[in-house]
């Protein structure tokens, strides 16, 4: 008899098994969404597909009658404009300090005792602080997500580059390499496909911090919509918005591991599944 | 198999439980209220605390628990979802969310109302026109949205010369030290403490709408038509925590410094939120209140504000989709009352027949 650890689902079977959790999840939202308007028809905490379709065709499909704006579309606009720009301001410090510190001892030795301690600091704790030096419009959300999650990208950055095998670089440099060629062309273009992988790590954290700077202050976002409108539990515009949130993170997840697995199809073939 | 369906199906008839219990219409032993921390409702605290609701629910022979929830607007919900058979909150809120969400409800005490509990705060400018232009944060679409709007109204301004930030009222304070924030519009403790810092103006506040932003304890109307008792021992315990807190002898004192104590400030902090919120601690007062015709008017103008805010449902057509009930009559739909302000139970407090 085959073992179990041997038996491995074909193709229509992993799309049927991986779909059963969504449809069971959807089944049971309705055994209970129909249960609650039973007995009130205008059950608000859970409401009926219906009232779902409408609230997204007021949102997303009909310009707002006060503003003329549609405002599904404005809110992702914002919030995706504030994530990309906190999450792209991330990296690209992350890449640079993180490659500085791992490759440089003398930078290493003073910074990266206080990234990991800065890592540790919880942001949502200093908010008042950074109310004050931020102020409270756009730059405060954007830099909510860049101290969210630039020190975690800073860590695992180094981490990486300290994992490069000593080898190579005596390699280089018995070649005549110098510490900038080392770093450019040695330790940089191994270091690409690991930082988009810990950006789509941190993605998650990227969208919580996103999401509280929103509910915090602001005039439009994903996030302000849904805390402006818990206000009065309409979670018919809620759901949907929860549920638009999750696919735009998967498909930014998605998006990234396209880019990585075009731009360095190496490093996909020695981890595979990565 | 047959495990994880029979595991399947228990949470099914779980859910199907949890989202029935509601249901049951028949007279009750058993009942729940929320509060939350504001002046005028820490005496929901002191009277769970001495025994007070429950001396009052065995003389009726029923059983009440008062829970404190930390999170107003979730106290609300929860109520509106059905956990919790009264909460207490305020018109416009009572108006938008549960009236709203179709869970009929009514005023059974009218506790007291803002009398500059509410403020508009300026920097640097010192009246109220100067608002024009400016960005001004706010918790929006609550009272303190509402109070804007009645503010603008006054100077012949409308909310489109200024420009709404929806600001949590936990960041307000450390918001306003902010350069960015030079308008806010909050309630107190926020608002006192806004206006101990430098350059600040208080340019409008809710003593200049008396009696517009009132603060009730709501409930069910079906539960309360089927359970007398549970109206009457509300109330009973109510109006002996009133007479408790106004009373002017040491155990008036020592409950005014508990309940200052309950809120996060002492015994002064208390008494000078108290100065700002005109408390009905007479039942004849209360009742005197709600059987004015500015209570109708007042409704009126929350509702006109709410229908313009989207906040009475898509399916409203206009502000007076909802009915609302007043002793004076009704305003809005008379087929469709969900908002009923009901001063039979204080009457009876104040006819000493409770």
């Amino acid at each position: 008899m085959k073992k179990l650890i041997n038996c491995v689902p074909g193709w229509a079977a992993r799309w049927t098994l991986g779909l059963l959790p969504f449809v069971l999840c959807l089944v049971l939202y309705l055994v209970a969404s129909n249960a609650r308007l039973a007995e009130n028809q205008h059950d608000k905490l859970l409401p009926s597909f219906s009232s779902i379709a409408g609230a997204i065709d007021r949102a997303a499909l009909t310009p707002d009658k006060r503003s003329g704006e549609y405002i599904f579309w404005q809110d992702t606009a914002a919030s995706l404009w504030r994530l990309t720009l906190g999450v792209g301001i991330s990296a690209l410090s992350a890449l640079i300090i993180g490659v500085l510190n791992g490759a440089i001892p003398y930078l290493r030795a003073p910074l990266s005792p206080f990234v990991t301690a800065l890592s540790l600091v919880p942001p949502m704790a200093i908010l008042p602080i950074l109310f004050i030096v931020f102020g409270l419009g756009e730059l405060s959300k954007v830099m909510l997500i860049v101290i969210g999650i630039t020190p975690f990208l800073i860590r695992d950055i180094q981490q990486r580059v300290l994992e490069i095998p000593s080898e190579q670089l005596i390699k280089a440099q018995t070649l005549g390499a110098s510490t900038w060629q080392i770093i450019v062309r040695v330790i940089l273009p191994q270091t690409m496909p690991r930082l988009l992988a810990s950006v789509r790590l941190s993605l998650g954290a990227a969208w919580l911090f996103l999401i509280a700077a929103e509910a915090i202050a602001a005039t439009e976002g994903l996030g302000y919509r849904i805390f402006l409108v818990r206000r009065y539990l309409s979670m018919d515009v809620i759901l949907p918005y929860v549920v638009w949130i999750t696919l735009l993170a998967f498909l930014l997840d998605w998006l990234l591991r396209k880019i990585s697995r075009l731009c360095y199809p190496w490093f996909h073939a020695q981890t595979e599944n990565a | 198999m047959t495990g994880s369906l029979r595991t399947f199906v228990l949470l099914l008839s779980c859910f199907a439980f949890f989202a029935s219990t509601s249901a049951y219409a028949e007279p009750r032993k058993k009942f729940s209220i929320c509060w939350s921390i504001y002046a005028g409702w820490m005496p929901w605290g002191l009277a769970a605390d001495n025994s007070i609701v429950k001396k009052w629910a065995d003389k009726y022979g029923i059983e009440i628990s008062v829970v404190q929830i930390n999170d107003y607007v979730e106290s609300i919900n929860q109520y509106t979802a059905g956990k919790y058979d009264g909460c207490s909150m305020t018109n416009m809120d009572a108006l938008t969310i549960p009236a709203a969400g179709n869970v009929d409800s009514t005023a059974l005490i009218v506790g007291d109302f803002s009398n500059g509990n509410d403020g508009i705060v300026l920097k640097n400018k010192n009246s109220l026109a100067a608002i024009k232009g400016q960005k001004v944060n706010l918790v929006e679409l609550s009272v303190s949205h509402y109070l804007l709007a009645r503010a603008l109204d006054s100077v012949g301004l409308a909310e489109k010369d200024i420009k709404v930030v929806n600001t949590s009222d936990a960041d307000l304070v450390s918001a306003f030290n902010t350069a960015d924030v030079t308008a806010v519009v909050t309630w107190n403790p926020l608002l006192s403490e806004i206006l101990a810092m430098p350059n600040t103006h208080a340019v409008f506040d809710s003593t200049k709408i008396p009696g517009e932003i009132i603060d009730l304890l709501v409930v069910n109307t079906e539960t309360l038509k089927d359970n007398p008792n549970f109206g009457k021992a509300l109330v009973g315990a109510w109006y002996e925590t009133m007479a408790l807190m106004s009373a002017d002898s040491e155990a008036g004192k020592a409950a005014r410094n508990a309940m200052g104590k309950a809120s996060g400030t002492d015994l002064a902090g208390y008494e000078k939120q108290l100065a700002t919120t005109k408390m009905f601690y007479q039942a004849a007062d209360a009742v005197a209140f709600t059987k004015s015709a500015s209570l109708k008017t007042t409704m009126q103008y929350v509702a006109e504000f709410s229908f313009d805010h989207g906040l009475l449902g898509e399916g409203a057509s206009d502000a007076g989709f909802i009915g609302i009930e007043t002793p004076v009559g009704i305003y809005g739909n008379p087929k469709n009352v969900r908002f009923r302000f009901d001063p039979t139970y204080m009457q009876m407090a104040a006819d000493g027949k409770l």
